[in-house]
């Protein structure tokens, strides 16, 4: 794999985390009924800071939560036993309008594992779903609330996103086959 | 991932293995804090669960941790089965394996007889307790419960308690402790140790009374009348003396250290009546029923790093 272009800098990727947190204050009329819950690895952190976004421009605190789909996916027997890390939704989420973030929609599969996890701890209100990076070649009927970006890619491309809590850094890459 | 496709001994398992376990360990154990506690890993895979001896808290232990993973478990009871037409037990379980199970999870009470089967049925095995010989998935959640209490394992003390000579649970946990680096020691009465005790590396001593105020844990067996096929001890007045919790012994035990029996505790024999109904803040050094529920989530780890290995 050899990098093609560096499509977002930590810049690109602050203005668009506060632009998102302005999006979800818009449609969901203020912060009130709102919790976020980050996807393992790098939905977490990116959930953080639209919380942490929020709380700056409302006043008020959003609760934040973890959730690991291993046990959701309709692959796992497919792969390597993958790292398995604890799922952490210390708060009630009936009647809660659930903000979902991950790094990167592709198939959608990770989101439907995602939603079934979700349903188990609760009904809530609405799960609304936000990506930093929309890639396409979905494979299920899902689609996202609040998209950072678009990028278009060809299916031997690949996207790669770091992010200073887990990578030390703030990129978005993209990266062809050689 | 595991580097072994069954569980029969705990020398099956290597330090990282041991490890991995613990870790997922933790995070199913966070699924049995769900209001739902169950996810769907599992689907479509047949467990057998084979007890050709009596069990009540191992048997729905693994019961429940399969079905929490979503898995299909069938119980197989050997009263009731074609073993009372005389079929043999590998017969039996080649029977059962045309069915296309993913896993068999077999306990019997002669010592050996899981390894026999493993070498004539090309499935997953799991022991869950065989004879004198093993009990591995009571020692991992006996060290999980360690885990959960002390964090880590290196050169914590540990006295294992009573009839060492019947107990399948002493062999595994004596061997899986040491392999993780505490120091191990058995108090027990000659008539109660195993003649190759000399092998385990351990220290003997010959009261309890030697042992209680310098030990991490006090991991106390149960006497097991069932195997004993002749009076070991003298009498029940003779063991308490020696081997018995009672609440002064428990009094003198350092803070932060727990008592661990793998049950079903006799009680006025290993532990006295009066621990066993305290209501006091010493009941948190009790793990007896933490370990039962522990025992789920350890199972559920194994069960699912089996089935999900390549």
């Amino acid at each position: 794999m050899k990098e093609k272009a560096l499509i977002l800098n930590e810049a690109d990727i602050d203005r668009i985390l506060k632009r998102i947190a302005h999006e979800i204050l818009e449609k969901n009329k203020g912060s009130k009924n709102l919790v976020f819950i980050g996807i393992r690895k790098r939905g977490v952190p990116l959930a953080e800071r639209i919380a942490k976004n929020i709380r700056e421009l409302e006043g008020t605190d959003i609760d934040t939560g973890k959730l690991d789909i291993t046990f959701y996916r309709d692959d796992v027997a497919k792969r390597v036993t993958p790292d398995v890390e604890i799922t952490d939704i210390p708060f009630a989420i009936d009647g809660k309008d659930v903000i979902l973030v991950d790094d990167v929609l592709f198939t959608g599969r990770t989101i439907r594992a995602s939603l079934d996890a979700i349903t188990d701890f609760g009904r809530p209100r609405t799960i609304q779903l936000v990506v930093l990076i929309d890639r396409g070649h979905r494979e299920l009927p899902i689609r996202a609330d609040y998209v950072g970006k678009n990028i278009p890619t060809s299916l031997n491309e690949s996207i790669e996103v770091s992010l200073i809590e887990t990578d030390d850094k703030d990129s978005v890459k993209i990266y062809a086959e050689d | 991932m595991l580097s072994v496709k069954n569980l029969i001994d705990i020398d099956d398992l290597s330090i990282r293995d041991v490890e991995i376990i613990m870790e997922n360990a933790d995070t199913f154990n966070e699924v049995l804090e769900r209001d739902l506690k169950k996810v769907p890993v599992l689907r479509g895979k047949t467990i057998i669960n084979m007890f050709f001896e009596p069990s009540t808290r191992t048997r729905i232990s693994f019961e429940i941790a399969a079905k929490r993973l979503s898995a299909d478990i069938i119980n197989f009871t050997s009263s009731t089965s074609s073993m009372k037409k005389g079929e043999s037990v590998v017969d039996t379980i080649k029977t059962i394996k045309s069915m296309i199970a993913d896993l068999l999870i077999i306990r019997h009470s002669d010592s050996g007889v899981v390894n026999f089967i493993s070498r004539y049925i090309d499935l997953p095995i799991i022991n869950a307790g065989d004879g004198k010989h093993q009990h591995p998935t009571q020692a991992l959640l006996d060290l999980y419960t360690i885990k959960k209490s002390f964090g880590n394992f290196r050169g914590l003390s540990v006295a294992i308690t009573g009839d060492i000579l019947n107990s399948r649970v002493a062999r595994s946990d004596i061997l899986l402790f040491k392999k993780m680096g505490m120091d191990v020691s058995v108090v027990s009465a000659p008539m109660l140790l195993p003649e190759d005790i000399s092998h385990y590396g351990v220290r003997i001593h010959g009261c309890i009374d030697d042992v209680i105020k310098d030990t991490d844990v006090l991991y106390m067996l149960r006497m097991q009348f069932e195997r004993q096929d002749r009076k070991y001890y003298p009498s029940i007045k003779e063991y308490n003396r020696f081997l018995e919790l009672d609440e002064k012994r428990l009094n003198k035990m350092k803070k932060n250290s727990l008592v661990m029996h793998p049950g079903p505790v006799n009680r006025g024999i290993e532990i006295s009546e009066s621990v066993m109904n305290l209501e006091s803040s010493m009941l948190e050094k009790i793990k007896v029923n933490e370990q039962v529920r522990n025992g789920v989530a350890v199972r559920m780890a194994l069960i699912y790093l089996i089935l999900t290995k390549e």
